[in-house]
């Protein structure tokens, strides 16, 4: 039988649900905690109770601190910020103002030097310490995740533990699951991993900070998850790993970028015995479906009979209303998330070839770079402001390991082509000068000096897409 | 130009590029011990296509992933080979 989370008021009354200890744990890099633990225990200790109906902000460079620290704040705090390891401290001010932080949990470490302001300060400790169970009233929390933005600010999409749950069978399998994930729980695919484990009352299995994948899938195998989610890329990344072999799931699914043909095969290969799905998900549209023929692309039919999730493709890209939806973004001038209808525009363009819908990309240019999203207008802006430069055009190139690579076409300021020695030199320098203000993977890795860009009626720069 | 010394060339361009230091370049070397990291890998599958016109990873047909460097050079050797 099917047991809607929607029933779900907090994480640790989940735990609790049944009036048995769970079976299930958290699992880190170094540390574990059984969800039974929290029934007695607590990670914040002394703590708890004096962030109660506050906005609090989660920093911690291991995510298992993380994990811990939702358990103990979800029906406590009014509001809980999932801070992404790769996020930039300087974002940190606009977070805390638009996200109304009056409190930080922290590892103790992770936020050094930051200003928290007049926000308070607790740790969050990776054993958990005896602590009464208190009965204080329970609020509905606020899940705030960040998501990267045009200009490298975040942006910050508001959910609740009903919208993230949604999609979510709470009923109790019948076989023991151990679940691991590739990503990390604080990006909404490896919450959706965590919620999973946490609400079936399931193991996870998490990388550390930093952990390469040959030693993820090394403890993974070791602990016998049974249940792995990544993007196709985290994936093509694991297969070229010896350790790939260490694990033998009985379900393998994908998500966060589109999934091929070739990945779809090659793991079907490399795991005869796993059940292999595709999913369809953004922070802020949540689940729409599963794909499960081990095609890429998915069928037309599956819009009209995902369950509990209306869907319409409008100008080219897919639409998406459900309860499991964000309800809005915060921040300075926020977007606006939903149509008047309630409908989020997902912004993923799709091609309908016999009888199958095939994702193209992005209509809003958004570059997906192993499942890292990024704002083309945000390295345009970089490589505009060096002297020799009077216009970018940033794009998306396809790889087959990435998914996507950034690619730039540049038109120099006297809008000469430069010959091929010198438009080596120059490309280092353009590399050079978009690594000392971006990250990696939003550096261009090609290059090209075109004599002319083109220009719509409008007077915009002309974008193709997909 | 061999197809080895192509694939090598990469390796050390794009390492050289990424600041990444490279370890040792034997055949018997684990692709992920190399020192590049996924963002390096894709430059460097990027390159050999426009280098070698192939890309043997998007094969529809699924692929056995290449575990250590020999592989991958064989994985490009073959490519190329079926390709004339």
């Amino acid at each position: 039988m099917r047991t809607p989370c929607k029933s779900v008021a907090s994480l640790k009354e989940a735990i609790a649900v049944g009036g048995i200890v769970p079976r299930g744990s958290l699992v880190g890099a170094q540390h574990r905690v059984g969800l039974g633990d929290f029934l007695q225990g607590s990670a914040i200790a002394a703590d708890v109770e004096t962030l109660r109906g506050r906005s609090v902000l989660i920093a911690s460079a291991d995510p298992f601190l993380t994990a811990l620290a939702l358990i103990e704040l979800d029906g406590a705090a009014r509001r809980m910020i999932l801070f992404p390891p790769d996020l930039a401290l300087e974002h940190l001010p606009y977070v805390m103002r638009y996200a109304e932080v009056d409190a930080v949990v922290s590892d103790g470490s992770f936020l050094t030097g930051a200003s928290l302001g007049t926000a308070t300060h607790s740790i969050c400790r990776p054993t958990l310490v005896a602590a009464k169970r208190l009965h204080g009233e329970r609020l509905a929390t606020e899940w705030i995740l960040l998501t990267s933005g045009t200009t490298g600010r975040p942006k910050m999409v508001l959910h609740t533990l009903a919208s993230l749950a949604g999609a979510i069978d709470a009923s109790p399998s019948p076989t023991p699951v151990i679940w691991g994930t590739f990503y990390d729980i604080r990006r909404y695919g490896g919450l959706q991993i965590f919620l999973r484990a946490v609400l079936t009352h399931s193991s996870l299995v998490m990388a550390g900070p930093g952990e390469p994948a040959a030693g993820y899938l090394q403890r993974a195998g070791e602990a016998g998850i049974t249940h792995i989610s990544g993007t196709p890329s985290h994936w093509r990344r694991a297969l070229m790993c010896p350790e790939a072999e260490c694990i033998a799931p009985r379900y393998v699914r994908l998500s966060g970028e589109i999934a091929d043909q070739a990945i779809l095969n090659s793991l079907r290969s490399f795991y005869p015995n796993a059940a292999i799905s595709h999913a369809f998900a953004t922070t802020e549209a949540g689940v729409a479906f599963d794909v499960r023929d081990e095609l890429s692309g998915f069928p037309v039919g599956t819009l009209a009979d995902a369950p509990g999730v209306e869907m319409k493709v409008v100008d080219g890209t897919l639409r998406i209303r459900s309860g499991r939806t964000a309800k809005c973004y915060l921040g300075e001038n926020p977007p606006v998330l939903k149509d008047a209808e309630g409908f989020v525009d997902t912004g993923d363009a799709l091609d309908l070839r016999d009888g199958r819908y095939y994702f193209q990309g992005r209509r809003d240019g958004v570059i997906n770079v192993g499942g890292l999203k990024i704002h083309p207008e945000e390295v345009e802006a970089v490589i505009n402001r060096h002297p020799r430069v009077r216009l970018a055009l940033v794009k998306s190139k396809k790889n087959p390991i990435t998914g996507s690579l950034v690619v730039a076409d540049v038109l120099l300021e006297d809008f000469s082509v430069p010959d091929a020695e010198d438009a080596g030199e120059l490309q280092r320098t353009l590399k050079q000068f978009c690594r000392e203000s971006l990250a990696p993977h939003k550096v261009p890795t090609a290059i090209r000096f075109v004599p002319s860009l083109a220009f719509s009626a409008s007077g915009k720069l002309v974008r193709s897409h997909g | 130009m061999s197809v080895r010394s192509d694939v090598l060339d990469q390796f050390k361009l794009v390492a050289q590029e990424q600041d990444k230091q490279l370890g040792s370049l034997g055949d018997d070397v684990p692709l992920l011990d190399l020192g590049l990291d996924s963002l390096g890998f894709a430059i460097v599958v990027s390159r050999l296509e426009a280098v070698l016109g192939v890309d043997p990873f998007s094969d529809d047909e699924g692929v056995s992933f290449p575990v250590n460097l020999g592989e991958f050079v064989g994985f490009y050797e073959n490519a190329v080979q079926k390709r004339r």
